[in-house]
């Protein structure tokens, strides 16, 4: 499947789950910011993707796992240089390069693109094949 | 008020799926100021939307308890789709069917099926009233870490009088089927 195709039918799965436009879904947008996407949409997402593309996945994989309600991860409002460690060990599909120049926890939602889950998508297309 | 809107589970298989049945009376009180129109054009008092799909969600809210004894605290998260193409009347019995389509560690997603069977025909069969998709979320597996009572305010004393007198037992095994028309 190509990246082109893994994009259509994100975009399927994002127009379907979170009533958005099919043009707001660019690769840059992000799910929470710019889409919407409130906590239980993460889940019926993920729901939508494992659906549509035949893979499952586990419970923290495509989105962090509560990582942002421990105090080893989060300090003063800022993620720590080992909550950010964590974070990119355990979602490699993520762009962080938000969270390098500003580790702002208000920045977390912003590395939450559209392109992140269309990465995603295609590594475990990828690990499946 | 009792917060409760369905009257009995008719039959449920967990993991599978779950029918329970509501019968719509002219002594509620919603009915006093809620209608719609008869083919005549009448107004005539309707069960609301929104008191069917909160029915739908405690129907599938007990096939997703049933599952784990009742433990976990499960609360409608998300309204995915609901389409409702027919309305019920005083008289008339709804009967709701859902499903599981995905289940996971901190939700699931229903589909069910409403139904309605109309006060001039009792033995009539049922036609097809509406469809509804819901996501379920379990609170203490929540995505956001929060932490709630450990009590079980979803599933209290009104659903536990509902369950014994549909014949579900907390204790139902995935696979077993109760069916309150044989007493279990």
């Amino acid at each position: 499947m190509t990246r082109e195709e893994v994009f259509e039918k994100v975009r399927e799965v994002l127009v379907d789950a979170l009533a958005v436009d099919e043009d707001e879904v660019r690769p840059e947008a992000t799910l929470n910011g710019d889409l919407g996407a409130e906590s239980i949409d993460f889940l019926d997402i993920v729901f939508k993707l494992e659906q549509v593309f035949g893979f499952k996945v586990a419970q923290g994989e495509l989105f962090p796992d509560n990582v942002m309600s421990d105090d080893r991860y989060v300090k003063n409002g800022k993620v720590t240089p080992e909550g950010l460690e964590t974070l990119r060990q355990r979602l490699p599909h993520v762009d962080f390069s938000a969270l390098d120049a500003d580790a702002d926890v208000s920045k977390v939602a912003e590395i939450f693109t559209v392109d992140a889950l269309v990465r995603f998508c295609e590594r475990k297309l990828a690990a499946k094949a | 008020m009792r917060w409760i809107w369905i009257d009995r589970v008719v039959e449920v298989l967990p993991g599978a799926h779950i029918v329970a049945v509501k019968h719509v009376s002219l002594s509620e009180e919603h009915l006093l100021d809620h209608f719609g129109r008869d083919e005549t054009g009448c107004a005539m008092p309707v069960m609301p939307a929104s008191l069917i799909i909160e029915g739908v969600a405690q129907t599938a809210g007990i096939l997703l308890g049933v599952a784990d004894g009742f433990r976990e605290k499960i609360v409608l998260a998300k309204i995915s789709r609901a389409e409702l193409t027919r309305d019920a009347m005083p008289g008339a019995t709804l009967r709701y069917t859902a499903k599981a389509t995905h289940q996971g560690a901190q939700g699931a997603a229903i589909s069910a099926i409403i139904e309605v069977r109309d006060a001039s025909d009792p033995s009539g069969p049922f036609e097809t009233a509406g469809f509804v998709d819901l996501m379920f979320s379990f609170l203490d597996k929540n995505m956001s870490g929060l932490d709630f009572p450990a009590d079980n305010f979803v599933f209290g004393e009104t659903f536990q009088t509902l369950l014994r007198a549909s014949g579900v037992s907390p204790t139902m095994s995935r696979g077993e089927r109760a069916d309150s028309a044989s007493g279990r």
